[in-house]
């Protein structure tokens, strides 16, 4: 099996301070491959270097055997990665089909002046989009909220209807930040059976999520950061009962609790 | 050689009036994030009212110490009216509110004193010393020493004073000044007046040299504003040098290029410095946050 | 009924241009009129910018300036037709925003409005100061354009004002149709989708300069055009069509209404238009009661006039 993604020895740091270093893991077809870690360990800013959004300072992210290291994430979507955001990044100004048809945006986009006299191609093309997007809605459970302003949709179903938008990009690699925070249990095991299933159709994965009952349940491999290191890599079970890990984890959380006796 | 010095003198008196309105902005844009396009107006006020109340018979001195407090009055209730209200609105509309602001104080002033430019006599005479083949006004020493004399003192207000610090908190991170306990309206209204206050010396300072009437706010800010961006925004040093360069820039134009033109210089380097170095001379670059 | 339906707001816009006149109690009115539908389609062109795409300008009646001095320049030097000339003011004032619009929108906010208000600065310097080629700040003179005479021609016999009124009524419906084509299009959700989040609009391969440029583009054709049939309909043209006060005043017009919708900004440009026509015995308060109304709108109606009154009207339902 080819690799679809690797990351190696990527690295950036911000005023001095060094947010990652050195971090490397590679992605194969339909595999789920999760990036634990305290809070603070560098998994967004990875995630950001990956897609594009950071330029990084060291390091190559290879995908389908091509170099395409700090690109132009709209350049990136083109070769079939896409992402979602730990902050939501809603269009609050659209519909909540518009937002889903926006993830055809690949799809539908065409000459400039079709659209302006709105000639039958770009109309044609914006159908096959919304035809799309509304199956796609009626997968993730918001098809009932296809006219509503994106913007008054509760979190949980923000949580979806952006992980509908990234899947609308038809992606090799798919990478989720926090897909299942703010969301309650059965939410939970919703987005869980997604991931899974989008997973089964030969997606790479790659999950950033807090919810470890999640990620030790779907998860194929993991990769531990602290402090922007990596100190660990493995399946499910080996890293749960590495030391390192477990110390890390630890040491966070009593550094919460002495924060949290300081508040 | 006497010819670059005619030039850079009156570069500088200008300059020194184009730090002073890039002072006010960088107050203001520190304490709030809002560019305040009514800046210019400032300057205007500030020499209006000190035309008409040394007219009214009051001593110089005396005329323009009002006519700064005026302003600074001016500057509060804009912040307290127009700016607070309108917390948290996009840039467009901020960008509309403080052109309205401007506009609307043009208009005032138009009503108030008419559309003839105005004058008043200089605090020293206007006998030029001559220094190395060039002349230079007794005002225009004024003028720079003007707007050095501002530049230092704030130094020491924003390093030295307890309030100072409690400003440079509140533009570093509003919700944390807030959580220390500053008072984060009050250091809002105190930028509004002290940028006011400095705009309306900058227009004691300079209307002996240029006059002044109504509508010369507007060119003021833009120059102010381009002193600002090409000293990096934001930054009180940047704003010094950026005016002073302007200034002597613009004064150089008009001398050896054309002083049809001299205007666009401002804009020329506007546009150069966006393209080129977007964060200006002192400035830091920033990274969005995801 | 939904202010973004298409056909809705063709239908409104056509109603209003075709029946006001029944209440014009003179000639004078048409004027005014015509005056409105060129702002309004400059604001139009403002709305894809602004609205659409979530930039702004301050400089966009440089590109007036462009159109309109096209039209006077052009059949004069080089015996180009007036109407080809409106139209190369077009293609040229395009170019331009293609041009400019590559660097300049890679800034945002504060920066892009002082940007592009000095690109207009300088534009309307230009035309002020190269009097061998403009006629300087006197402005100079526009030929015929012979719309007129063709419309007589045709049979269709009217005053020059009522003329005018109806060629820019009809310039303006084209112009909005245009714009609301683009609002449903994909070009228009891509538009919407970076004014939303950028970030999130590039992760789904929106080119976003590109898309950026397309609206500047497009809206400076749009505010050429409207420079061109001031410079038609007066057969006169000064600097003044590109000062900075012109790019204000759109860029209100286009936010007083509500920059999202054709129909407010229309609107907008309606209201700010006759304001000075019915203030004409304040005129020394002018001023002071445009500057205090932007602030007053943008303070209290942050959606817009438009917007924010149809939402009192529809009450609780909303």
């Amino acid at each position: 099996m080819s690799t679809l993604l690797s990351v190696d020895g990527l690295g950036i740091t911000f005023g001095g301070l060094r947010a990652v270093h050195d971090v490397g893991f590679s992605l194969q077809p339909g595999e789920i491959l999760s990036v634990i870690g305290p809070n603070g360990a560098g998994k967004t800013t990875l995630f950001n270097m990956i897609s594009g959004i950071y330029h990084p300072g060291a390091g190559k992210v290879i995908l389908d055997g091509q170099d395409v290291t700090a690109m132009r994430p709209d350049l990136l979507a083109r070769r079939g990665m896409s992402r979602t955001f730990q902050n939501l990044q809603i269009f609050q100004n659209m519909t909540v089909l518009e937002n889903a048809i926006a993830g055809y945006h690949l799809q539908e986009t065409g000459s400039f002046m079709a659209d302006l006299f709105s000639l039958p191609a770009s109309r044609a093309r914006a159908r096959t989009a919304k035809d799309g997007a509304m199956e796609l809605l009626a997968r993730v459970g918001l098809d009932r909220a296809a006219e509503t302003e994106a913007g008054n949709l509760s979190y949980g179903k923000l949580k979806r209807l952006e992980i509908a938008r990234a899947l609308a990009l038809n992606p090799k690699v798919l990478l989720l930040d926090e897909p299942a925070a703010g969301c309650n249990a059965v939410e939970t095991e919703e987005i869980d059976h997604m991931i899974a299933e989008v997973a089964k159709s030969g997606v790479g994965i790659l999950l950033v999520e807090h919810d470890m009952k999640m990620v030790m349940r779907i998860s194929n491999h993991i990769v531990v950061l602290d402090h922007g290191e990596k100190i660990a890599e493995g399946d499910p079970a080996t890293v749960s009962q590495n030391p390192a890990v477990i110390a890390a984890y630890l040491r966070a959380e009593a550094g919460a609790d002495a924060g949290a006796a300081h508040a | 050689m006497s010819e670059l010095l005619q030039f850079l003198f009156s570069g500088l008196t200008v300059g020194a009036v184009y730090a002073l309105v890039a002072l006010g902005f960088t107050i203001i844009y520190n304490a709030s994030d809002v560019v305040n396009f009514a800046q210019g107006e400032f300057v205007m006020l500030g020499g209006m009212m000190t035309v008409f109340a040394y007219a009214a018979g009051l001593p110089l001195p005396l005329a323009a110490l009002i006519a700064i407090v005026a302003t600074a009055g001016v500057g509060v209730a804009l912040n307290k009216l127009a700016i607070e209200p309108a917390r948290g609105a996009p840039v467009v509309s901020l960008i509309i509110i403080t052109i309205g602001a401007s506009i609307f104080l043009r208009g005032v002033a138009q009503v108030l004193f008419g559309k003839q430019i105005h004058r008043f006599p200089s605090f020293s005479g206007d006998t030029p010393f001559r220094i190395g083949g060039a002349t230079i006004l007794p005002q225009s020493l004024w003028v720079i020493a003007g707007g050095l004399t501002v530049f230092v003192a704030l130094y020491l207000f924003f390093t030295k004073t307890l309030t100072g610090k409690a400003v440079l908190a509140t533009s570093n991170n509003r919700l944390a000044a807030q959580l220390v306990g500053i008072n984060t309206n009050w250091v809002m209204t105190l930028s509004f007046a002290l940028s006011a206050a400095i705009g309306a010396l900058a227009g004691v300072l300079i209307t002996p040299i240029t006059n002044t009437s109504y509508d010369v706010g507007i060119a003021l800010a833009l120059k102010g504003f381009a002193a600002a961006m090409l000293g990096g925004m934001g930054n009180p040093k940047g704003a010094l040098v950026g005016g002073l360069l302007l200034g002597v820039l613009e004064a150089l134009t008009a001398g050896y290029l054309s002083s049809q033109y001299k205007d666009a210089a401002a804009f020329v380097i506007i546009l150069l410095v966006l393209f080129i170095m977007p964060q200006g001379l002192f400035g830091i670059k920033q990274t969005e946050r995801v | 009924m939904r202010l973004s339906n298409k056909s809705a707001t063709l239908l409104v816009l056509a109603a209003l241009i075709a029946l006001t006149p029944i209440f014009f109690p003179s000639s004078f009115y048409y004027r005014v009129g015509s005056l409105i539908f060129i702002n309004g389609l400059a604001v139009t062109g403002m709305v894809i910018l602004i609205g659409y795409a979530g930039q702004i300008s301050l400089g966009h009646a440089g590109f007036a300036g462009i159109g309109a001095y096209s039209c006077a320049l052009m059949p004069v030097h080089w015996g180009i037709p007036v109407l080809l000339a409106a139209v190369l003011g077009a293609i040229i004032s395009a170019l331009l925003a293609f041009l400019v619009g590559r660097p300049i929108l890679r800034l945002k906010g504060y920066y892009l409005g002082v940007a592009t208000l000095g690109f207009g600065i300088l534009v309307y310097m230009a035309l002020t100061n190269e009097a061998w080629l403009t006629g300087g700040p006197d402005g100079t003179q526009v030929p015929d354009s012979g719309l007129r005479d063709a419309a007589k021609a045709i049979g269709i016999n009217l005053k020059n004002s009522e003329f005018w009124y109806w060629f820019c009524g009809v310039v303006l419906m084209i112009g909005a149709w245009l714009a609301l084509n683009l609002y449903v299009s994909p070009t228009g959700r891509a538009l919407r989708a970076l004014h939303g989040s950028e970030i999130a609009a590039r992760t789904v391969g929106v080119d976003v300069a590109r898309y950026k440029l397309q609206a500047f583009v497009i809206s400076a054709v749009y505010a050429s055009a409207a420079g061109s049939l001031v410079a038609l309909q007066n057969q006169f043209v000064t600097p003044d069509i590109a000062g900075y006060m012109h790019s204000i005043e759109w860029v209100t017009m286009t936010v007083l209404g509500g920059a999202g919708s054709v129909l407010g900004a229309i609107f907008g440009a309606g209201i700010l238009t006759l304001l000075p026509q019915v203030l004409t015995m304040f005129a020394e308060y002018e001023q002071l009661l445009l500057g205090l109304i932007m602030m007053l709108v943008m303070i209290f109606m942050r959606d817009g006039l438009l917007p924010s009154v149809l939402r009192l009207i529809r009450g609780k339902d909303e």
